[in-house]
């Protein structure tokens, strides 16, 4: 038997493999399972330029705060508890970012046509909408078929780096999802070039299936990179059944964000 | 018994599900909402398919921030972006603008390449509409929302559906706008006000209103809760009130 290949990273490996200018795909959705600590090693490190593409949350926000998010590629940048992000607002408002605006149901099929290595997927959503209007690259096609339907053509969101939080990852990269949504982690996996994956906690491959069913493993070796074992690596957003969302701390985020000195102060975190 | 304006909003969005059957009452969150799915489905609409406010499909009907017993399904959100475009699903959005023609903004305020405020995104929106019946929930009726035009179209409006409703968009449907002062409809693809809720005139709802509504020469009051209803609410989905939290008269 030979012994298993070793994926395992430290966070200042991982943030070190990546150069400035790449698209980074950042999982999980809103303020749930975002890889925080990858995050948060982006934010201490000299990148800058970057494309994020992300349902997106405090991961996000805090891309733009730190000027590491030169675009963002998003159906939306929420908290959940809290609707609106602070920091990706103040970006916005000020114009000190590229932002492609797509629907939710848009960038899951865009997704699904990077990881299936496709050029685009069809899509009645966004017609109508002026998701049309403030994407002027985007295209629409025509079906081939009887039906002659005119649909957009959602492009494959290709990405370099792929960053992902899971439950449990064994040392070679098979990752675990422990909670009720596996979100579109597996999807970000296979889009990416290259993918990170974070987790709560490594496991040696014969213990995985004593916490969760085989369905629970949701990415294979083969699209991971890089494993990083990163116990509360998303917090302050949620990781079901380990931890939910710290309510109190995304709270004080959002209130020190609102003013230069409190925030400077609350950055602290960053460098935990 | 008397309703509070809170109770009378529940029931007028529940009364958005009559008649939907076997398919998921979708709501933005929120007390109002997610109680106006669970009273229909509790009374009027008991084949609705509810959840638990994240992927859970519940089989019993619990109250507001209570935990189900019985579960009968999975919808993580792949599968609920799925389901949008599949469009077995009736969902109760939400809109920071709304205008005549039913178009919504959540997105942001302003010019969007340099936006005042900037908002949520346009989340799901436009599949929503696209794909789905939709109705919307506006907890305060003013004229800062209700605005002669939108400055983002997130949600698509009759008008921007335009000659695609008979290909592309034939599934867009706008059903009913329940507000506080409120409900309205679409009539020719304008908006119509069908009721005034107990105590609302129909002149506090077109003062409230940054544009001109169809008004019918007679507009009923928009119907009290039962005395079942209200003990459902009550007793059974909210009983810590939530719902009033939600909705000023």
């Amino acid at each position: 038997m030979t012994s298993p290949i070793s994926k395992v990273m430290s966070v200042e490996e991982v943030v070190g493999s990546l150069e400035s200018g790449m698209t980074v795909g950042i999982g999980g959705w809103g303020s749930r399972r975002k890889p925080m600590a990858l995050v948060k090693g982006i934010l201490r490190s000299e990148l800058t330029d970057l494309t994020i593409v992300s349902y997106g949350g405090a991961d996000v926000g805090l891309l733009c705060a730190y000027g590491k998010a030169r675009k963002v590629v998003a159906p939306f940048v929420t908290l959940d508890s809290i609707p609106l992000e602070p920091h990706f607002r103040a970006a916005r408002q000020a114009g000190a970012i590229e932002f492609v605006e797509y629907d939710e149901g848009m960038f899951m099929f865009g997704l699904l046509a990077a990881a299936h290595r496709l050029p685009f997927l069809p899509t009645r959503a966004g017609l109508g909408s002026d998701v049309m209007r403030v994407n002027p690259s985007l295209r629409t096609v025509r079906s081939p078929y009887e039906d002659g339907e005119e649909l957009v053509a959602v492009p494959a969101l290709t990405m370099d780096v792929a960053l992902i939080h899971l439950n449990r990852a064994d040392r070679r990269g098979n990752a675990q999802y422990l909670g009720p949504d596996p979100y579109f982690d597996d999807l970000y996996a296979k889009a990416a070039d290259r993918c990170y994956v974070s987790c709560e906690r490594l496991v040696d491959t014969a213990d995985l299936l004593k916490e969760g069913p085989v369905q629970s493993l949701l990415v294979s070796r083969s699209m991971v990179t890089g494993v990083v074992e990163a116990p509360g690596g998303a917090r302050f957003t949620s990781c079901e059944p380990d931890y939910g969302r710290d309510e109190e701390f995304q709270r004080a985020y959002v209130a020190a964000a609102a003013a230069p000195e409190s925030w400077r102060e609350f950055t602290k975190w960053v460098h935990e | 018994m008397n309703a509070s304006r809170a109770e009378v909003c529940v029931v007028a969005c529940a009364e958005a599900f009559r008649g939907d059957g076997e398919i998921l009452a979708a709501g933005v969150g929120g007390a109002v909402t997610v109680l106006a799915a669970r009273l229909a489905r509790l009374t009027f609409e008991p084949d609705l398919i509810t959840t638990d406010g994240t992927c859970l499909l519940t089989g019993d009907v619990p109250p507001l921030g209570a935990e189900p017993e019985v579960i009968e399904g999975w919808l993580p959100f792949r599968d609920h972006l799925w389901l949008v475009l599949h469009g077995r699903r009736h969902v109760m959005l939400g809109a920071s603008q709304i205008d005549r023609h039913g178009n919504t903004n959540i997105s942001c305020i302003g010019d969007w390449a340099r936006p005042t405020s900037q908002l949520l995104g346009v989340r799901g929106a436009p599949g929503n509409t696209a794909c789905d019946p939709a109705s919307y929930w506006i907890p305060r009726h003013s004229t800062r929302v209700f605005v002669p035009k939108v400055d983002m179209v997130s949600g698509v409006g009759h008008d921007r559906a335009g000659s695609l409703r008979h290909r592309e968009l034939r599934h867009h449907e706008l059903r009913r706008v329940v507000t506080n002062l409120c409900v309205l409809d679409f009539d020719g693809g304008l908006m119509r006000l069908v009721s005034v809720h107990p105590g609302v005139s129909v002149a506090d709802v077109a003062g409230n209103t940054g544009f001109p509504l169809i008004v019918p020469d007679e507009v009923p009051e928009t119907r009290l809760p039962t005395t079942e209803e209200l003990h459902i609410i009550r007793d059974v989905l909210d009983p810590g009130g939530l719902r009033e939290r939600e909705v000023r008269a």
